[in-house]
């Protein structure tokens, strides 16, 4: 183990990953010389005139050449409504495959029945953030399998195209698709919007999967988001998974007193600090406080008249109206939060389905978080170095998945992120916090209900918001107010003779590890 | 000398712990911390030390701190003032006030237990609510009963019932009411703070609320919902064209202070001592300090 630029002790072999370089910085490894950006891509030639359509999964599995110990991946853009992976997952071990990577955008709560995959031993290996079932298997139960491996969205692009990742088989849900495998997810009865995680393990998978529930008549119009000659199979399943559950949890407008008070000072922050100009862009969470900026960014630049350029990310409902007033020239969805952001996309020209390479991917020609001008992002907790947790809760267990968090953060020219200061009688503002997500070198400002926190690096902000009558508050000041409501919380017992996962910055570092919980 | 606005003023249950640890966060200039009306009687003793913790425990700020105990009428308010004094709020708010020996007992009280806790005498401000036409008709007398009390205001829908009228959205039935209350308060320095606007999906008619109230003096608006915080607080700031000529105006009475000269003009318009005290009054609207000897000739 070596402390890495983050100040955590880090691995630098692991046992069914081999080794890994520790975080250096935040720009630590954009100057290598010896990075390679792109690997070739090894993609399956079919014969001309091919029916691409499987009579059923199984046969189309049987096609994809898959063998035991290769690696599948997945999407997650219909959230705790995905249907995909677990009948595929039932098939292929049906099928009695073994030792299989799964590599997935996300996996979520929908996704317990992992579990079963990796005692029946389908499953070897997981890269994707985990909560649930599967991250209480890897903190509690695990004792052979290799440790997760979490990544960024940036990050997990970035790995897919310089074959960190080499995806055999790609599963891609699509909510129309034709029988060449021209395919989409804004269009049909099971429309979740952006496919911007598939469309990028469709451009470096060897074999193309697409999944769909609406089977269209060839050519898939209005719109295609994967073109067919990335796909090479087509499977037609009863249901792909219900869209309506895209905007279930965090996904809606705070109606809280309190946190509308907190998104109003990081909404007077973002003003004092003059970032909201004609040209300026800007990226939102998809959580209720973050929602809740963007109402009172809208308004503002409603009644000054500024127009922006672009909004990006996870795309929210809320930001629809943005675009169709002329706030925002362009909206650029890696991931849709609401249905209806299909409809949009087709309704508005520059409404763009971005993939995730486009959208974060670090060592790109450039991607669209290096644009950024403001990033309002979440947090589960901070600490006073500013920072961020976004993966394990207060009881040590992985519970939530980083997104594009450290992406935005690291892009962004004012990255502010909003929490409250204390959560369920819980302290969200820690001495050190559990697990580094994003690096406090990528944070501008923490904003809670009791105050605005600017980091020291950013003696301009400090400057421009206490003029702007912003309220300032010193992080270590917060974080002894907090207490005093809370008291300090007790140490949480990790066996640290066992990593459950590693965190790997978005350029392929060890940022931190996250050990197994003591039973 | 310190300038603390007194715009908004959120009412909170005092039993209610989630609401208590976060009102300072809301954005009120002073927060109510409410014993009476809001907590039913079998749950006064949990907001007594509710109440009491908070402002022991929690950090306020720079958000002043009222504590609305029960009327002398009721056996509580001894109890509110014996837990409460000790953790030195900055305000005891007292209800239903009928005559001068209500606020004498009171503010006796009051002192006996600064002195046993060893705070200054006279520190906790006292703000009374006028709540019947007797209370009314005697409010000369009652903001000069003694010099702890700082504030009036009325309790509107008690002070209804007793007259036996009606609320109408004008408000045009307590026009002459509120005027005698804020004259009186004028009279004897003291603030003069506006009722709750009850209607708290109606914040266009809780903004012409305010602007009538802040138009007719009313220092501050009590808010019954943190949503209408922001809506008040813009309802007492001054208009931009107002506000940037009383800027004018301060500045130049500061050179002509200093060159001795009573009378000048600005932007066109003749200023003398009258016009420097509107324009001190119109800088505290916006919060902006201003000391009256460096500008009044």
């Amino acid at each position: 183990m070596v402390k890495n630029a983050a100040g955590r002790l880090v691995p630098t072999e692991l046992s069914g990953i081999g080794s890994v370089r520790p975080f250096a910085g935040v720009t630590g490894v954009t100057t290598s010389p010896t990075f390679n950006a792109i690997a070739a891509v090894k993609r399956d030639v079919i014969p001309i005139n091919t029916n691409k359509v499987a009579p059923d999964l199984r046969a189309a599995i049987e096609r994809s050449g898959l063998r035991d110990g290769m690696t599948i991946s997945f999407h997650h853009h219909l959230r705790n409504g995905d249907r995909v992976i677990s009948q595929v997952l039932a098939e292929l071990d049906n099928m009695g495959f073994k030792d299989l990577t799964l590599v997935s955008s996300a996996l979520l709560e929908c996704h317990d029945f992992v579990v079963d995959y990796i005692n029946s031993g389908l499953i070897r290996q997981i890269c994707a953030s985990i909560r649930g079932a599967v991250g209480d298997y890897y903190q509690t139960k695990n004792e052979y399998l290799p440790p997760v491996v979490i990544r960024t969205h940036g990050g997990r692009a970035r790995a897919v195209e310089e074959g960190s990742i080499s995806i055999d088989v790609a599963f891609v849900a699509a909510s129309a698709c034709d029988k060449c495998g021209n395919m989409t997810g804004i269009s049909g009865p099971s429309a979740f919007g952006s496919l911007g995680y598939g469309i990028h393990d469709a451009r470096f998978a060897r074999h193309v999967i697409a999944v769909t529930d609406n089977l269209v008549e060839f050519p898939l119009t209005p719109r295609i988001s994967i073109p067919q000659y990335l796909v090479h199979q087509v499977v037609v399943l009863d249901s792909i998974g219900d869209p309506r559950e895209l905007a279930t949890g965090s996904i809606r407008v705070t109606k809280s007193p309190t946190q509308l008070a907190l998104a109003y000072h990081a909404y007077e922050l973002i003003v004092a600090s003059g970032a909201i100009r004609p040209g300026f862009s800007y990226q939102a969470g998809g959580g209720g406080i973050s929602m809740a900026v963007t109402q009172y960014v809208r308004a503002y630049m409603q009644q000054k008249g500024v127009a922006g350029s672009f909004a990006l990310g996870g795309i929210t409902a809320d930001m629809v109206p943005l675009l169709e007033e002329g706030l925002f020239k362009a909206l650029y969805d890696v991931q849709s939060f609401d249905p209806a952001m299909g409809a949009s996309m087709l309704r508005n020209s520059t409404h763009y389905e971005i993939d995730a390479s486009w959208y974060a991917n670090p060592f790109n020609a450039g991607c669209m978080t290096h644009q950024l001008d403001v990033a309002v992002l979440g947090a589960l907790d901070v600490d006073v170095d500013f920072n961020v947790n976004l993966l394990t809760g207060h009881n040590g267990r992985l519970r939530s998945g980083m997104g594009g968090h450290p992406d935005a953060a690291a892009g962004a020219a004012l990255t502010v992120v909003v929490l409250p200061s204390f959560r369920k009688g819980l302290p969200s503002i820690k001495k050190n916090v559990q697990t580094i997500c994003t690096p406090g070198a990528c944070v501008d400002a923490i904003v809670t209900e009791r105050g605005v926190c600017i980091s020291p690096r950013r003696e301009d902000l400090l400057k421009l918001a206490l003029k702007g009558g912003v309220r300032v508050i010193d992080i270590e000041k917060l974080r002894m107010e907090t207490e005093t409501l809370t008291g300090c919380m007790d140490p949480i017992g990790f066996d640290e003779s066992r990593i459950a996962a590693i965190v790997e910055y978005r350029d392929g570092s060890i940022l931190d590890v996250i050990y197994g919980l003591k039973c | 000398m310190a300038l603390k606005l007194k715009r908004s003023l959120l009412f909170v249950p005092g039993n209610n712990p989630a609401m208590l640890q976060s009102c300072a966060s809301l954005g009120a200039d002073c927060v109510i911390l409410d014993l009476e009306d809001a907590v039913a009687p079998r749950h006064k003793d949990e907001a007594r030390r509710l109440v009491t913790y908070a402002l022991r425990c929690l950090s306020f700020g720079d958000v002043g701190k009222v504590v609305r105990i029960n009327d002398v009428s009721t056996p509580w308010w001894e109890a509110d003032l014996i837990e409460v004094v000790p953790a030195n709020p900055d305000v005891i708010r007292l209800p239903k006030v009928e005559s001068t020996d209500d606020i004498c007992t009171v503010d006796r009280k009051i002192s006996e237990l600064e002195r046993a806790n060893g705070l200054p005498e006279g520190g906790i401000g006292l703000h009374i609510l006028l709540e019947s036409a007797r209370a009314v008709e005697n409010v000369a007398n009652l903001v000069r009963s003694c010099s702890r009390v700082k504030g009036i205001g009325l309790g509107e829908q008690d002070l209804m019932a007793d007259m036996g009228i009606r609320r109408t959205l004008s408000g045009e039935e307590l026009a002459y009411v509120k005027s005698r209350v804020v004259l009186a308060a004028k009279a004897a320095r003291i603030d003069c703070f506006d009722s709750v606007y009850t209607d708290i999906d109606n914040m266009e008619g809780l903004l012409a609320s305010t602007k009538l109230a802040a138009a007719m003096g009313f220092a501050g608006k009590s808010a019954i919902h943190p949503s209408q915080i922001r809506v008040i607080n813009e309802g007492f700031y001054p208009p931009e064209e107002i506000l940037f000529h009383a800027m004018d105006v301060i500045a130049a009475a500061k050179v002509a202070r200093a060159e001795g000269r009573g009378v000048f003009s600005v932007n066109g318009k003749m200023v003398d001592g009258p016009v420097i005290r509107q324009a001190i009054h119109v800088l505290a609207q916006a919060g902006i300090p201003c000391d009256p000897e460096e500008v009044l000739p």
